[in-house]
């Protein structure tokens, strides 16, 4: 039983932690399908 | 005779559309290169149809005349024949964007994924985990549960250790996280919306997602850790073969030796290993698009071997456009996963309601000793002579 909970906690925690990390990551996957680069939006 | 004129002119009248209907003495040639009736009915009945005669007809921007000379034209190339060079990937365009599928205007092969992403996928997808469940629920109506047939002894022996467990259940309860979230993905357009409608699967859309994508990394961890832990316990030797043949004991009766793992639990961990490990690459493919590219390579690497056509199937796609390698990873993930899933319900039935003292195992990590004898006499073997040696060389 304490394993099983350890892991429900261990699952927790690198869910919220892998998202955390990956924010930092100079990467984003929106940015590879789309960009403002040719949209004017101001004239 | 008016009459009769009248009737023939109407029979001939009526022949022409019937005649224009067949067109099996008609070429290609002979459309002026346009598509022709057997393309059509090939394209609506799913067939493979022979594109070359417009995706080569993208003119030539060097042919025509100049501009200047007299009756010049604008360029040798038709629009007509620059849009087929757009949507068959062979124009030379350029983008301000930068991304990586910035210059593919057109996808001509985005069609095929959707229809069988929101067809055969999900039929057969359902129907696999629906069958998996109705022949596990037909086993249990007519084998009932595995009882333990000896004597319990209320002794154990210690099957899995903490870390052990805690690997298994790390893997466990991401993979059902996962294949719930995975679901509700795959099946939520079809099956949700109509339902709940488009703002509250839109919300559910957006929790799912970033679940299924954030706690893949525990899967991937706790792939590593069973793999680690368990690898040398699943390597395949002949006393499978022996427990395969009598089918873990349905065919014969009693239960044939096993060593800690036994055939059919070989199966399942190397199904996890390897099918879990393809499913973590397509995942990682789908979670950073166009950075991992990986099914273009490995079409062209089949097609070198000719593998197609060992099958008599035509030669993979190649190359293929920055969208078909996402939809190519998206299929594949979702196909193995669906395979990996109806597996893991077979051994979560075993684990579970299928047989008497399997979920000890997993659950406080010991198991009766009656249990261990019956299904894994080899190991209990292995670990008594262990435990003579050291009693012999304490004395």
């Amino acid at each position: 039983m304490k394993a099983f909970l350890c892991a429900m906690v261990g699952l927790v925690v690198i869910t919220v932690g892998a998202n955390l990390v990956l924010d930092q990551l100079p990467f984003s996957s929106a940015d590879v399908s789309e960009s403002k680069a040719n949209v004017r939006l101001d004239d | 005779m008016l009459r009769l004129l009248a009737v023939f002119a109407l029979v001939i009248g009526m022949m022409a559309p019937a005649y224009a209907q067949d067109d099996n003495g008609i070429s290609r040639a002979q459309t002026g290169g346009a598509q022709t009736l057997d393309d059509i009915l090939k394209r609506q009945d799913n067939q493979r149809v022979d594109d070359e005669f417009r995706r080569n007809a993208t003119g030539d921007p060097d042919a025509g005349a100049p501009t200047d000379a007299p009756l010049g034209t604008r360029g040798g190339q038709s629009d007509a024949e620059m849009w087929r060079g757009v949507r068959f990937d062979s124009a030379d365009i350029r983008s301000q964007q930068r991304g990586p599928a910035a210059t593919t205007l057109i996808q001509d092969g985005g069609m095929w994924w959707l229809k069988f992403r929101e067809g055969p996928l999900l039929i057969y997808g359902a129907a696999l985990l629906g069958g998996t469940l109705l022949l596990l629920a037909i086993f249990y109506a007519f084998r009932g549960r595995i009882e333990i047939e000896g004597e319990k002894t209320g002794r154990t022996f210690t099957r899995f250790s903490d870390i052990e467990r805690f690997g298994h259940w790390l893997l466990a309860g991401s993979f059902l996280v996962l294949g719930i979230t995975g679901l509700i993905s795959l099946f939520g357009r079809k099956v949700l919306i109509p339902v709940f409608g488009h703002d509250a699967f839109s919300a559910l859309a957006v929790v799912t997602k970033w679940i299924h994508n954030n706690i893949s990394w525990a899967f991937m961890l706790a792939l590593i850790i069973v793999f680690v832990f368990w690898v040398i316990h699943n390597i395949p030797n002949r006393k499978d073969l022996v427990w395969l043949m009598r089918g873990g004991g349905i065919f014969g009766g009693g239960h044939p030796p096993a060593t800690k793992f036994n055939a059919g639990q070989k199966i399942v961990f190397w199904a996890v290993i390897v099918l879990g490990t393809s499913i973590s690459v397509s995942g990682l493919s789908l979670l950073f698009p166009f950075e991992f590219n990986i099914f273009g390579h490995t079409f062209a690497t089949l097609n070198d071997f000719g593998v197609m056509g060992w099958v008599g199937l035509d030669p993979l796609p190649y190359p293929l456009a920055p969208q078909e390698e996402m939809q190519f990873a998206q299929l594949w993930h979702a196909v193995i996963s669906l395979v990996l899933t109806a597996i893991i319900f077979a051994h979560i039935y075993l684990g579970t309601v299928g047989m008497e003292g399997a979920f000890d195992a997993m659950g406080t990590g010991e198991v009766e000793e009656t249990w261990a004898r019956e299904h894994h006499s080899l190991w209990v073997e292995e670990i008594e002579n262990a435990k003579a040696k050291q009693q012999s060389k304490e004395t």
